[in-house]
């Protein structure tokens, strides 16, 4: 029951100032820096530098998608260029353009068919707010209606914001664990600036 | 190398020859444009419009080969204006190299025109998307249903009584969270 | 009607006892589909028996965004049309509304802007032979293209400040003059330009696997292009005579362009009589070196004066004179607050340009106010998509990338 009680708990909480730190707190933060070590170092380590990203390329956004692949700003040098675009396969889903309502719900499904652990980027104006689109036809914001990790402003972001973007995601990642479905929503608490 | 509708007033003259009971009505598209270089627009009832289309298309003088683009302005609120819809067909003939605009006006309720697909092949999605943005049928089309917006989508959203922003319809979606995908 | 689009030697199968049809959703997310559109496929085995097209996936209200923002700031909006040569899809507007103003813009300004067209054309262009090879598995190919567009992002950006998106045109002339050293890295690219089409080529011309993957793939009849309304090379490759810039000559494509007697830019237009995937290939290439000689030709005589009109209260005034000048003040407020602006005569004007996929036009519809009536685009990806259903039918599904790249179809041009 006690181990039950244990892997139920999750990430461990930080101590809260004027609470006497319990004897299972202990117990539970030198097990648990040690697993996290282990997973910081390896597993997070390993995924943050091979995300395999699923080029959601509608529009413009798209282009400069294409262009951070290409030869002069060069995603590989970030383990990301396995450009997989089956959501089974892959784990970092670009929202690079903006999205149409006839093609939301497409985007939404892409999404729920994707494998956790998954992160979504909505790169650009149209993706984050709508844009200069502000018409019937699009959706002002994907974060509306799906879930979104990292925020990456331009019209079109230029290359270099797509990979700041994405270096975020790798901060994200490494603070990630594997965490019981009820923990995960909570937030990161984590604000991600300029490195 | 020729200017733009430098042969275009002889067109209206054939056409004037061939339909004498078609009042045309050309005129520069815009109004105080003159000289050889203006672009010329007629005026085609929607009854007669096939007819005329079909032979701007085949008679050796006119030669219209290509429609170039179909399309329709909403002027409900255009001062000056008699009719709210004109369907607007730009046509040209790569034979002698000149453009003529032909404008077909209709009114509400149930402003129908009939379909030139019969005439060119290319109008058949043009017509599709005049139908979606207005709602004007066409009569006729092999296949008329809406082409770019989506399905349950029942308004025409270019007529000119549709707000820019919508009605609320970019709004009307299922939330996906990060606990239910 | 199928048996036109067939290669030779191939022939359908009947769907007899053992035949059967299948139905495959293709799209609208898809590798080869160059970002958003489905096609439901009705297939026997490989072959495709017929094809359904469906877009507006990515149909975001242009034409509804044209009738509340006035003629400068619709650029804006244009620029996001055929973004892989944005620069083309101002040119053009503005070519409309300067049609539909009356007015001409200066030498300077139709020199920079059929400069900044050509370059336009030679981006496309890369990017739809990189991705030709891409499409196909050569991805070495798609790295070439992208890196000499890189160049020309570079270039763009060196002019208007910024590399996709430049919004740099505006009613009567452009919105900054050119940088005095932008000739000098226009040459500059010129002279690696060359190099980066003989690499592509090298890569894919007289490859064998390329040819035998576009020879013979989804033939166009001429008749069927014109009577389609494809413009631009689709219907040069199918044989279709027709180039704007030599029909219906504008900027500097026509003879006194700068009113004192020099001459139209010399270049030659391909055509050919093939028709099919291999011959639009062969098309852009040649394309892109006849766009390198026309920037030559004006790179060195870029007429001086002004760059935007001056005889109308068309331009934004100089910030200098908005901020020293009363009058200057005042030019500047009449342009831009809302119940001011443009004030265009009443009427309609079509205007076109030969853009790198065919005649893009614009028909504006005025009332006299600052924003157009209607603003409706003539956009070549959408009469050249309809096409697409006929050309593939017959041929096998790996078919479809090589096609559906070769009519360069953009969605957003497509679907607006």
């Amino acid at each position: 029951m006690e181990l039950n009680r244990i892997a139920s708990m999750g990430d461990p909480q930080p101590p809260v100032p004027g609470q006497p730190a319990g004897t299972d707190d202990v117990l539970l933060t030198r097990l648990d820096r040690l697993v996290e070590a282990i997973r910081r170092h390896t597993v997070n380590w390993s995924r943050k530098n091979s995300l395999w990203p699923l080029p959601f390329a509608t529009a413009c956004c798209g282009i400069e998608l294409m262009a951070t692949g290409a030869s002069r700003f060069d995603i590989a040098r970030f383990g990301a260029e396995a450009m997989r675009f089956s959501p089974r396969q892959s784990d970092l889903l670009i929202v690079a353009g903006r999205v149409a309502i006839k093609m939301m719900p497409i985007l939404q499904r892409l999404y729920v068919q994707m494998c956790e652990p998954k992160w979504v980027i909505s790169m650009g104006a149209c993706a984050c707010t709508g844009g200069v689109f502000d018409a019937y036809a699009t959706v002002q914001g994907i974060d509306q209606f799906m879930p979104v990790d990292v925020y990456v402003p331009g019209c079109p972001p230029r290359p270099e914001t797509l990979l700041e973007g994405v270096m975020a995601i790798q901060r994200i990642v490494e603070r990630d664990g594997v965490r019981p479905s009820a923990a995960r929503g909570q937030g990161l608490r984590i604000v991600v600036g300029p490195a | 190398m020729k200017a733009w509708g430098s042969s275009t007033s002889s067109v209206v003259q054939v056409l004037r020859d061939r339909f004498p009971e078609i009042d045309f009505a050309p005129g520069a598209l815009r109004p105080d444009e003159a000289g050889p270089a203006a672009q010329i627009g007629v005026r085609v009832p929607a009854d007669r419009l096939v007819e005329v289309m079909r032979f701007l298309r085949d008679d050796p003088r006119t030669r219209f080969e290509q429609l170039v683009d179909l399309t329709c302005v909403d002027y409900l609120n255009f001062p000056g204006a008699r009719d709210r819809y004109g369907v607007i067909y730009s046509l040209l003939s790569i034979t002698w190299n000149h453009r003529l605009w032909v404008k077909c006006f209709v009114n509400d309720p149930d402003p129908c025109v009939p379909s030139v697909c019969g005439v060119w092949k290319g109008a058949e999605w043009p017509e599709r998307e005049v139908y979606d943005m207005f709602g004007i049928r066409f009569e006729g089309h092999p296949d008329l249903r809406r082409i770019l917006t989506w399905e349950g989508f029942d308004a025409h959203p270019l007529r000119k009584d549709y707000p820019v922003t919508g009605r609320g319809e970019r709004e009307r979606f299922a939330r996906v969270t990060r606990e239910t995908a | 009607m199928t048996a036109t689009h067939t290669r030779p030697g191939m022939q359908l199968v009947p769907e007899g006892p053992g035949g059967e049809r299948w139905i495959l959703n293709y799209g609208p997310q898809h590798p080869a589909t160059h970002t958003v559109f489905r096609m439901v496929l009705e297939l026997d085995g490989e072959r495709i028996v017929s094809s359904v097209t469906h877009v507006g996936y990515l149909h975001s209200g242009f034409e509804k965004l044209g009738e509340v923002l006035d003629y400068d700031q619709y650029v804006v909006i244009v620029d996001r049309m055929n973004y892989v040569s944005p620069i083309a899809n101002g040119i053009a507007w503005h070519t409309a509304c300067e049609r539909l103003f009356g007015i001409e813009p200066t030498p300077r300004c139709k020199a920079i802007r059929t400069i900044c067209a050509e370059l336009a054309r030679i981006q496309d262009h890369l990017l739809n032979v990189g991705v030709a090879g891409l499409d196909l598995g050569g991805f070495t190919a798609f790295l070439y293209g992208f890196n000499a567009r890189e160049a020309i992002y570079d270039l763009f950006e060196q002019l208007s400040g910024s590399r996709f998106h430049t919004s740099y045109t505006r009613v009567g002339g452009v919105s900054m003059d050119m940088p005095d050293g932008w000739p000098a890295n226009v040459k500059r690219f010129l002279r690696e330009l060359p190099r980066a089409l003989d690499d592509v080529e090298a890569l894919l011309t007289k490859n064998r696997i390329f040819i035998e993957r576009t020879r013979g793939i989804g033939y166009l009849s001429p008749e069927d292009a014109v009577a389609w309304g494809v413009t631009g090379p689709v219907a040069r490759a199918s044989g279709v005579r027709r180039d704007l810039r030599k029909d219906e000559p504008y900027l500097c494509y026509a003879d006194n362009w700068d009113g004192r007697g020099s001459p139209a830019v010399d270049f030659k237009v391909p055509v050919s009589r093939l028709g099919d995937v291999y011959a639009r290939y062969l098309i852009r290439l040649e394309e892109m070196r006849q766009s390198a000689h026309i920037i030559e030709q004006l790179i060195d005589n870029i007429p001086p004066g002004p760059v935007d009109v001056t005889d109308e209260k068309l331009p934004l005034p100089d910030k200098r004179e908005v901020f020293f000048s009363i009058e200057g003040l005042i030019h500047h407020f009449e342009r831009i607050m809302t119940n001011r602006g443009f004030r265009p005569p009443v009427g309609e004007a079509y205007g076109a340009n030969e853009t790198a996929n065919g005649e893009l036009g614009y028909y504006v519809v005025s009332d006299g106010g600052r924003c157009p009536y209607r603003a409706r685009t003539r956009p070549p990806s959408f009469f050249q998509y309809q096409v697409f259903d006929r050309i593939v039918v017959g041929h096998q599904i790996s078919d479809i990338p090589p096609i559906l790249n070769s009519l360069n179809i953009i969605a957003a041009e497509l679907d607006r």
